[in-house]
């Protein structure tokens, strides 16, 4: 029994909606990158498994990568050292590899706030986080984050007193960051699962801050 | 970019299409093939010219980009390119038709 869609004129012979993405008019772009792909495949320069792979590869990487690292330097002092000494190596230990980039860890206390944007483009820790959410290449938070970071971070949500040194850290293309946040009060004793589900996406970028505990 | 004034930060998301992720790979892939840096995408980016940020989105740039470098690498020829397209759109009208034979 196909599954309950009220408006059928949008649904396939299947029975499901068709995928928005894939039944709007093929664009000028699409078809490049559908003639890019087909071309490099019978150029023998990589196979339509290579792209699957590649693609599955990133679908796998999530926020929740960078949360097992932050929990982890919440608890263990030595992780924590050898993580604000070399971010890319302490991650690539967990089997998070980021290539050949710099990975810079920055940490957040009571007095230091940091945040992290990229001006040119958008370079992101994906190795951590995923693919970055659409708001982190945009314009608006590209050019203000460098320029007016406190009010970028009200429109966050996250109001910090003007006592708080507020760092802007610019990705480049070999050079990201990551943003350590400061561990919740009342999680004394708690274990790295537990802790790791405080961390949210927003407060490895810096445009947040972990989730109190309940 | 950096330091210009602007409007609010938009909050909007969408999901990657598969088109999307599919440029992302062949971006990745053709640097590991190593027929460019993310410096050569770099400059495909910027001489673009400012209009191309207001009038393409995020992966139409990124794709106009790959090929810029991939014909510039001699992966294969505009001609090559012109021809592969003309393919492709005679195959259908929407992506989902377009992208297999």
């Amino acid at each position: 029994m196909p599954h309950d869609h009220h408006d059928h004129d949008h649904l396939s012979p299947s029975g499901h909606p068709y995928r928005e993405d894939n039944d709007a008019p093929l664009s000028y772009w699409q078809t490049m990158e559908i003639a890019i792909r087909e071309l490099m495949v019978e150029k023998g320069e990589f196979t339509n498994a290579e792209v699957n792979a590649q693609i599955d590869a990133m679908d796998a990487r999530a926020p929740a990568n960078g949360a097992q690292v932050v929990a982890r330097a919440w608890a263990e002092p030595d992780f924590h050292a050898a993580l604000m000494k070399d971010a890319a190596q302490a991650t690539r230990e967990m089997g998070f590899d980021i290539g050949p980039m710099n990975l810079v860890a920055v940490e957040n206390t009571r007095d230091v706030h940091n945040i992290v944007v990229c001006t040119l483009c958008s370079c992101y820790p994906r190795n951590l986080l995923g693919l970055p959410p659409d708001w982190y290449k945009t314009r608006a938070y590209r050019s203000r984050t460098v320029k007016e970071p406190r009010s970028v971070l009200a429109e966050f949500g996250v109001t910090l007193p003007e006592t708080t040194t507020v760092r802007v850290h610019d990705s480049t293309a070999d050079m990201r960051y990551i943003v350590l946040p400061a561990r919740p009060e009342g999680t004394q004793g708690w274990d790295q699962a537990q802790l790791a589900a405080l961390v949210t996406r927003d407060s490895m970028i810096g445009t947040g801050l972990p989730k109190e505990p309940e | 970019m950096g330091g210009e004034a602007a409007g609010p930060v938009p909050h909007d998301q969408h999901d990657f299409a598969l088109w999307e992720k599919r440029v992302d790979a062949l971006m990745i892939l053709g640097s590991a093939r190593g027929h460019f840096t993310v410096d050569g995408l770099r400059r495909a980016l910027e001489d673009m010219g400012a209009q191309a940020f207001e009038d393409m989105t995020y992966y139409e740039r990124w794709v106009a980009a790959v090929n810029e470098n991939l014909i510039e690498a001699g992966v294969y020829s505009l001609e090559e390119l012109g021809a592969k397209m003309e393919e492709v759109k005679a195959r259908g009208d929407t992506y989902g038709e377009a992208q297999n034979v």
